[in-house]
């Protein structure tokens, strides 16, 4: 099927399978595997990317089903000049919150939607909105502490996120 | 994952066609035409192998008629193509109906509410290990006569409500407790354009000796929204989900409770749902008629949870789930009566 996808502001014109996911397009077809293949069935959130700035799995997407802006880690700071890493990626090397790095792509795209949703004002607000995406290394308090080092130098400039934190369970 | 043609629906009335050719269309997992939604459960259950189906019906570009979601004062409206996200965010659902919101929120993680629709989330499939495992020959969800290998199994997960001796699988779902509770009404159209409105509470059956027929959708028939009639019960809900794990996990127990107090705090009207222990979503009427013109208090709301439950059937390592279902509702129960409601 001939399916074009916009990743990282480029858009590329694929000739897949319709069994291709989103995933697997991003990784094998398009080379960019900052996404990761963890699960591949939804329970983990290595894969995460962002579409129209929302966080989603591309690995339970088809590719020819995808439309929308597609933001993966390789496009969070430009590569063609020394531009500085995006705020979350200096936050996660400046906390400590990895060990393996495995699921920390995912973790960051993640991070940056969860306080774009505003759903980061409490520590125990960010576990509970960040617990799709898991770390089998167990990097769980430092990944908190750069979500929250991350939102206050970004509140500290701006007012309140847009959208207002929803979900108050325990 | 078994090839299959990817098809692109551009309407609701141009999803119907397309499935019309296929007189099984959506109707069971094994159906060789599939509606397309958010994806979530599906594509995960084509990687399986569980399903296998040979026409995907995309129908993502339905979102702009099937995504609306509207308060009046007589109900609130939610489009079968509204994302769990979306709804769980609208102001009126918060304040007016938070059990709706409640149930949304402690449900899958926040990618997977940003991508399920909440048509496909009451859709959603069991969990049961050994539908999930084409491994397993018998399943009789998955194929019809071969068996329950769950029964003997590991069913710690399974039933204990409206199960029969040819399934125990649970329905595993949050935001169908809500609406069931609510007493929700979903409107259908089907392959000729005729639509129809049911009560919620009936889109499930029973397994019986059928527990490969999960809905009463005719082939090819589309979920349009769902109507959740307005009350002076709405705002004063809860919804209580017990799981393993802190978040991002199914339910092993959950009830959804509305409540109507008199101001003397005797019940005028109760609605209950229970969810993670009954083989579709569950209304509890029985716990309702014992409760309604009592009080709310810890032996009133036990009284009523031991009337919903004595029919409980457990098979095994499920021996636990009645007792954790009664103390999930006596706890959704107290906490209801408790919540601050404005009257604004």
């Amino acid at each position: 099927m001939n399916v074009s996808l916009n990743v990282n502001g480029a858009v590329h014109a694929l000739d897949l399978d319709a069994r291709v996911t989103l995933l697997d397009a991003l990784r094998d077809h398009l080379g960019l595997t900052g996404a990761k293949k963890g699960c591949d069935e939804g329970q983990c959130g290595a894969c995460t990317v962002l579409i129209d700035g929302r966080r989603v799995l591309p690995c339970l997407m088809f590719a020819a089903g995808t439309t929308g802006a597609i933001t993966t880690i390789e496009g969070l700071c430009d590569s063609d000049s020394d531009a500085a890493l995006h705020p979350m990626q200096q936050a996660f090397l400046e906390c400590d919150a990895f060990q393996c790095g495995y699921c920390t792509p995912g973790q960051i795209l993640s991070a940056i939607a969860c306080i774009a949703e505003g759903h980061a004002d409490t520590r125990d607000e960010i576990r509970e909105y960040m617990s799709g995406n898991l770390c089998r290394c167990a990097a769980y308090p430092n990944i908190v502490a750069a979500v929250e080092k991350v939102r206050d130098a970004s509140s500290s400039r701006n007012a309140k996120p847009a959208l207002s934190p929803t979900g108050e369970r325990r | 994952m078994r090839a299959f043609v990817f098809e692109h629906a551009s309407d609701t009335a141009d999803a119907l066609a397309r499935s019309a050719a296929d007189p099984d269309a959506g109707t069971t997992v094994a159906a060789r035409t599939q509606y397309l939604a958010g994806g979530t459960n599906l594509v995960d259950l084509m990687k399986l192998g569980v399903m296998t189906p040979a026409y995907v019906i995309d129908i993502a570009a339905l979102y702009d008629e099937l995504g609306s979601i509207d308060a009046t004062p007589d109900h609130l409206y939610l489009g079968a193509m509204a994302t769990m996200a979306d709804t769980a965010r609208v102001a009126a659902v918060r304040r007016d109906y938070p059990v709706i919101a409640e149930s949304l929120l402690c449900a899958a993680s926040a990618q997977l509410r940003n991508m399920a629709t909440l048509g496909g989330n009451v859709l959603q499939r069991t969990r049961c290990g050994y539908f999930r495992n084409p491994g397993w020959r018998e399943c009789n969800k998955r194929v019809p006569g071969s068996g329950c290998a769950a029964r003997n199994g590991a069913n710690r997960r399974l039933a204990v409500l409206g199960t029969s001796d040819h399934c125990i699988a649970n329905y595993p779902g949050d935001f169908a407790i809500a609406l069931v509770a609510l007493g929700a009404q979903v409107e259908l159209v089907d392959v000729t354009g005729a639509t129809r409105r049911i009560a919620f509470e009936d889109l499930h059956r029973l397994p019986g000796d059928t527990p490969h027929l999960e809905t009463c959708l005719s082939a090819g028939e589309l979920l349009l929204g769902f109507r959740v009639p307005a009350g002076p019960w709405t705002r004063r809900s809860r919804y209580v989900k017990i799981r393993d794990r802190a978040s991002y996990d199914f339910a092993l127990a959950s009830a959804a409770v509305a409540l109507q107090l008199d101001a003397d705090g005797t019940v005028a009207a109760v609605r209950i749902g229970i969810g993670g222990l009954a083989a579709k979503p569950w209304r509890a009427h029985r716990a309702e008629a014992a409760l309604t013109g009592q009080r709310i208090d810890e032996a009133s709301a036990r009284a009523a949870a031991d009337s919903e439950f004595a029919s409980a059937t457990a098979v095994g390592e499920n021996a636990f789930k009645p007792e954790l279902g009664r103390r999930t509702l006596v706890r959704a129960l107290l906490e209801a009566a408790e919540l601050e409601v404005s009257d604004e």
